[in-house]
């Protein structure tokens, strides 16, 4: 949905599934992750993804964004399931979406301009000189503008991880999926973060989907999520990230989204 | 209809603009349809051509009421007209646009755009590339003279037992660059021995001498070829392995994380990789004769009718101690160059995964080049010599 359309459709969109999972089980081999994950995502949602390290987040972006086929279980992407379509179907839904990377995943043989207008110029027709001023947008919305000429190696961690969020919003897409955006970036920068995600929400109308730990920008921006937990390796807690922090009774999603405050800390040795 | 009057229809259709000007002073941008990207955007000029149409135009304001969906391709026309106008000192207010536009301007204005210049715009002259070009052949043969000196100061603290490596390291080595290049040594080897055999047998069989097959096999491959062939296979083989591992160690700040452990990575990572070959070469090499000479009596025998026997006595007959310690000697220097080029190369990659093919090809080449450098080297020592 772009602009002013969703801005007639608001409250429709609140409740408007685009992205269903069902019983969804991600295994390596005999190594299961997570297993029986079922939730829904609507449109127009800041869904956050949580979990301790090591609980499969990164996997289950994967499985959603077709890099992994799942063990079991089905997504289903406005009432397509995604992996029961042939390959060319499969590419038509993820043109409208948007992937950062936790590392960036810029290419390193291209500019940070070179990185976006290539995938600008894969799916429209538009000539060279539009693409780049499109390119200059993106990054000067991730406040990158002049950036245009560097190469990844020739800029920071930081940097490099909004180079790969400008990327990912190359075409507008419908749904953005960012992995840590904010992990490595300076408080400015991750507010600034925070502030252009929400801009993207009330303006474009986009889904976001985001695997993060900053509890900031949990609360700051998220309206919906689940907690996948390491142990029992499946969703332990579902729904806005405040009610979540005011009204869940299990420990481990407190003792995450209050770092750790709702615990006694480890007494000293020795200590009566 | 719309609040303008306009048909909401317009809306549906692609991206125009119009312009209506209430005062002598103010102008007034109708933006209409769906600018998306992809869309034929109407052309920039359409503005300037009416403000310089009219020098009078001071204010320039916006309706939007005529404007459907929309996209990045509208911001990028806002933020020329907002950048034309700070050029023009034209004052433009952004009532009469959708919230949501005027958001993501500002977001898009709010890091000023950094002033360092670009690269891309710089022209240099042809004097200046060339002193450039100068400039980096200095740097690099420079680099290399300190690696070889770093290299002499970790072979010296070897020796006397102060080298900080693994042992186990070096013996992971030996084994790849050792045991697991013998199949393609002896598949280069043997089919070397073939040819130099079938290319000596043409001028040879005119004058009745196809025995001395045995001779010219035995001497090319023991003396050079051999080695040569060898080195060439190493250079591609484990040269370019060196250049690579270490190339990617130094993208993922591996080799930071060892000097900051007080590990000096040229005892640590170079070191044995030199040892490695100096000590695989010339045992490959004996092994390449070896299949050299098998292949050169396959043509022999099978080709000529020369028996068995009388191809080993011959082989046997035109070798000496002098001609298998040149071969075996300029293996040792071949194995030397090879991996100090892999990991020269390696510890000069850039922080990128381009970088890390660069310095892949770079090492085989600068490998290759190397043994034929050191090939005529030795040969013109050798004729000195008188050997």
């Amino acid at each position: 949905m772009i602009g002013e359309v969703q801005k007639q459709n608001k409250d429709k969109a609140v409740f408007e599934p685009i992205i269903v999972v069902e019983d969804l089980t991600m295994a390596f081999g005999d190594n299961v992750i997570q297993r029986d994950l079922t939730f829904t995502i609507n449109r127009g949602d800041i869904f956050i993804v949580m979990g301790g390290s090591g609980c499969g987040k990164s996997t289950l972006m994967r499985n959603l964004i077709g890099l992994q086929r799942p063990a079991r279980g089905k997504v289903f992407y406005d009432k397509e399931s995604f992996w029961d379509i042939e390959e060319s179907e499969r590419e038509r839904i993820l043109r409208r979406i948007g992937v950062m990377y936790q590392g960036g995943a810029l290419w390193s043989s291209m500019t940070l301009a070179e990185n976006i207008m290539l995938i600008i110029q894969e799916y429209q027709k538009i000539d060279h000189d539009q693409a780049l001023e499109l390119a200059s947008l993106k990054l000067a919305l991730v406040g990158l503008a002049g950036f245009e000429d560097y190469y990844p190696s020739e800029i920071s961690g930081g940097m490099k991880k909004r180079a790969s969020i400008a990327r990912a919003m190359a075409l507008d897409p419908e749904i953005l999926f960012l992995d840590e955006p904010s992990g490595g970036l300076d408080p400015i920068s991750a507010r600034m973060l925070d502030d252009l995600i929400l801009q993207l929400k009330s303006s474009m109308g986009t889904t976001v989907v985001v695997i993060t730990h900053e509890l900031a920008s949990i609360f700051s921006i998220g309206n919906d999520s689940v907690f996948l937990d390491t142990e029992s390796k499946t969703i332990i807690a579902s729904g806005n990230p405040k009610k979540l922090l005011e009204e869940c009774d299990n420990a481990t999603v407190r003792r995450f989204l209050t770092r750790g405050a709702s615990e006694p800390r480890i007494q000293a040795i020795g200590r009566a | 209809m719309s609040e303008t009057g306009e048909p909401r229809e317009i809306r549906n259709f692609g991206p125009e603009l119009d312009f209506v000007k209430p005062d002598n002073d103010v102008l007034i941008v109708k933006l209409f349809g769906t600018w998306k990207i992809g869309s034929q955007v109407p052309g920039f000029n359409r503005l300037t051509k009416e403000l310089e149409k009219d020098s009078l135009i001071r204010k320039i304001r916006f309706d939007s009421s005529g404007l459907g969906r929309w996209d990045s391709i509208l911001i990028t026309f806002l933020l020329k007209i907002a950048n034309y106008c700070e050029q023009k000192q034209i004052e433009l207010t952004t009532e009469g646009l959708p919230e949501g536009v005027i958001n993501l301007c500002k977001l898009a204005s709010s890091v000023p755009e950094r002033t360092a210049i670009r690269t891309s715009q710089i022209k240099l002259s042809l004097t200046t590339r060339v002193g450039i070009h100068v400039a980096r052949i200095w740097g690099s043969i420079a680099e290399t003279i300190t690696f070889v000196g770093e290299i002499a100061i970790a072979f010296f603290r070897f020796l006397t037992g102060r080298a900080r490596f693994r042992w186990s390291d070096l013996l992971l080595i030996i084994q790849e660059s050792g045991a697991q290049a013998l199949p393609i040594v002896s598949l280069i080897s043997l089919l070397v021995g073939l040819i130099l055999a079938f290319v000596g047998s043409i001028q040879l069989k005119m004058f009745g001498a196809q025995i001395y097959i045995a001779n010219l096999v035995a001497i090319a491959m023991v003396r050079a070829m051999g080695a040569i062939m060898t080195g060439i296979i190493m250079a591609g083989r484990t040269g370019a392995s060196f250049a690579a591992r270490i190339g990617s160690m130094q993208v993922n700040e591996e080799i930071d994380a060892l000097k900051t452990a007080g590990l000096p990575p040229m005892e640590f990572l170079v070191l044995p990789r030199i040892i490695a070959l100096a000590v695989m070469m010339p045992l490959l090499t004996l092994y390449a004769n070896l299949m050299g000479i098998l292949g050169g009596m396959i043509v022999g025998v099978g080709g000529f009718d020369i028996g068995i026997r009388e191809y080993l006595n011959a082989t046997k007959g035109s070798l000496t101690l002098t001609t298998v310690g040149i071969g075996l000697f300029s293996s040792f220097i071949f194995g030397i160059l090879v991996a100090t080029a892999g990991c020269l190369r390696g510890m000069q990659c850039s922080r990128s995964a381009s970088a890390v093919g660069e310095a892949t090809t770079s090492a085989v080449v600068t490998s290759i080049v190397s043994i034929i450098i050191a090939t005529a080297i030795i040969t013109i020592g050798c004729n000195i010599l008188g050997i």
